[in-house]
């Protein structure tokens, strides 16, 4: 028992220095504030987290939101039916083929493939220079640097995480209940409607979870497609360490967004919980 | 149990029996491998119809082309004389009691009932009536708030049954709707699904591995082997005349004796008819021969019989017998006996 636990020191060191560690670090910084030249004073103050209800962080924050709660349906919208047409719809020898095809993007690195959308986007970039040569318009569209383009690239980035759980869950549900449901008369819509999709609800919610809080920190997108003025609170950080060299006030930030992440995840699992509870609460019953 | 007024009678009462289904020439191959050969059979409306079978002979593969949810790869198949063969499940009036239950977990056994109603578009207040009545009827009354994930198997199976009965389909078709039920549960439940099949005059198509299950239910009993049919009487006389010895063989326990001189054919004696007496014995009556001798193997306890295990000299054969507790002498290992029986008692076979 004491050797066995003994194994466990490299890998809780390993976690120790590079995630409690740093995280401890974000903690205490972010109750110091910083000299005129960016130095941090250890001074035990509130002020970072109370500047973070300013009318102008406020209201990045409530953009940060909405793009994360638009990205997440979006990704909903589209990557149900990409789940539902690998896990049910394509012959079984091709499903692995389709998972791969939807997790190939990870294999290229994330910059290089928002660049990319900014050639194909760009004012004489592939689809306007198509669209011009078609003579389907006259001069080049807007298509970049807008909050639209964020929300493109927000739902590229993180369609996967999407598609990945719901594709599990659909796997995992048994199909045989579909030909009971139309045994008992139920034609194929209302069987997805009352079988399928509430049976394939936990991947659906884990999705959206990951999609959310990633996408709430998302900072490389709205720099890259998004130009100067669709900040979110990921590039406001972003800035505070980088560029505007407030250490402080930017680990504030970061801490707050981390543990609104946290309270999401926290609900998740109780409602995992609760439904599970409920269950052995009533085998208990029996 | 009173659903609503059904204008179908039972099959039996009436002389000239109306037709429910009708197979014609239904054959499926799955991955190039023929489970069904070309296979024909009627069943006719109100009747009581139970497939016996070993596994994998097919019995499940043929509901699920009745229910439609398997495709046919040759033939057709009629419900009420409608060619229902390319009609997708959700249009027949056909409700199948599942092998493995398949009931939807995230509903209660409640919701699980009404499924059917409500895809039916029942009123909601009859909804309720044979929701109570079917709760009742399968003892699930206190359970209906449950999941199907809180329940035992046998539980599960019941409201498989309800869910299925519910509906007051045209053709029930029942995959060993049974076979989780401890002894006393299911003789209640074949006497309540009897009196279902009865009152309401649905036709049953009943698979079942249970033997006794099978003779006291069903008005026909179909022997399915390897996808064909190998007999198709009512339960006495697949009991009392099986055609083959695969069916000899596989509805009670029999013996088989080689006939002299036929090679196509064999004499098949069931246990209770094999009289066994001491070798030295003169028979009673010489008209019971012919006779063979034999020393006693092994005699099992079974509870209402000791069945006795005896080798026979001439041919090293096993053969059973059953004794019976009022017989005058118990037998024990290694006695010499002679066996003979009736001939009216044995039945000639196909081999
Ligand atoms: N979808 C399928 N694909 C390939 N083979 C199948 C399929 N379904 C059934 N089979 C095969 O068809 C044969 C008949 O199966 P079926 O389920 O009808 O048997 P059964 O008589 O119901 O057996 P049991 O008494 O064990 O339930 C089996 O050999 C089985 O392996
Ligand atoms: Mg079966």
């Amino acid at each position: 028992m004491k050797r066995g636990k003994l194994l466990v020191v490299p890998a809780m060191g390993w976690l120790s220095l590079f995630f409690a560690l740093p995280l401890l670090i974000v903690v205490v910084v972010s109750f110091a504030s910083r000299t005129a030249y960016g130095q941090v004073v250890f001074n035990w103050t509130l002020a970072n987290y109370i500047r973070f209800f300013e009318p102008l962080y406020m209201t990045i924050f409530a953009t940060t939101i909405v793009t994360a709660l638009g990205t997440t349906l979006l990704t909903f919208a589209m990557g149900y039916p990409v789940a539902y047409t690998i896990a049910m719809i394509l012959p079984k020898k091709w499903q692995q083929a389709g998972i791969i095809l939807v997790m190939i993007p990870f294999w290229i690195n994330f910059l290089i493939r928002s660049f990319a959308w900014v050639i194909i986007l760009r004012s004489q970039g592939v689809v306007n220079t198509i669209l011009l040569h078609l003579g389907l318009i006259q001069k080049p569209l807007t298509l970049l640097y807008n909050d639209a383009a964020v929300l493109l690239g927000m739902v590229y980035a993180l369609l996967p995480f999407m598609v990945l759980p719901i594709y599990v869950s659909l796997e995992q549900m048994d199909k045989r209940l579909l030909e009971a449901a139309s045994d008992l008369g139920a034609p194929p819509v209302t069987a997805f409607r009352r079988i399928t999709l509430p049976l394939t609800m936990p991947g659906v919610a884990a999705g959206s979870i990951l999609v959310f809080i990633s996408s709430l920190g998302m900072f490389v997108v709205p720099d890259i497609m998004g130009g100067a003025k669709s900040a979110l609170i990921g590039n406001i950080i972003q800035n505070q360490f980088l560029a505007a060299r407030d250490w402080p006030f930017g680990s504030a930030l970061s801490i707050i967004l981390a543990l609104l992440a946290l309270v999401m995840i926290l609900l998740y699992y109780k409602a995992l919980q609760a439904q599970k509870g409920g269950q052995a609460h009533a085998k208990n019953l029996a | 149990m009173e659903f609503k007024a059904n204008d179908r009678k039972k099959g039996c009462d009436t002389p000239k029996m109306k037709e429910m289904i009708r197979l014609v020439g239904i054959t499926k191959e799955f991955d190039h491998t023929t489970i069904i050969p070309p296979l024909d059979l009627t069943i006719n409306d109100g009747e009581f119809v139970t497939l016996l079978g070993p596994s994998g002979c097919g019995k499940t593969t043929i509901l699920r082309m009745i229910a439609g949810l398997e495709h046919p790869t040759t033939g057709h198949i009629y419900l009420d004389d409608e060619d229902v063969t390319s009609l997708a499940p959700y249009k027949r009036n056909v409700n199948m009691v599942f092998q493995h239950y398949a009931l939807f977990p995230h509903m209660t056994v409640e919701e699980n009932i009404r499924f059917g109603l409500m895809m039916k578009k029942v009123p909601r207040e009859e909804q309720d009536n044979r929701i109570n009545q079917v709760l009742y009827l399968t003892q699930l009354e206190d359970l209906r708030y449950r999941k199907p994930q809180q329940m035992s198997g046998g539980q599960q199976q019941r409201v498989a049954i309800a869910r299925a009965v519910v509906n007051n389909p045209k053709v029930l078709l029942l995959d060993e709707p049974l076979g989780a039920l401890d002894y006393k549960l299911r003789k209640k439940m074949q006497l309540e699904l009897k009196n279902l099949q009865r009152g309401l005059g649905i036709t049953f198509i009943y698979v079942t591995h249970d033997q006794e299950e099978a003779l006291t239910m069903s008005d026909r009993v179909i022997i399915v082997n390897g996808g064909r049919i190998e007999q198709d009487d009512p339960p006495a006389r697949i009991y009392q005349y099986p055609k083959s010895q695969f069916a000899a063989n596989f509805i009670g326990e029999n013996n088989f004796f080689a006939i002299e001189g036929d090679d196509q054919h064999l004499l098949a004696v069931r246990p209770q008819y094999i009289e066994v007496s001491d070798e030295k014995e003169e028979p009673e009556d010489s008209s019971r021969a012919p006779f063979y001798y034999g020393s006693v193997v092994e005699i099992l306890f079974t509870g209402t019989i000791d069945k006795v295990y005896i080798r026979l000299d001439n041919t090293n054969q096993m053969v059973t017998a059953y004794q019976y507790y009022d017989d005058k002498k118990r037998w024990k290992a290694d006695d010499r006996v002679a066996i003979r029986w009736k001939t009216e008692d044995a039945v000639k076979v196909t081999k």
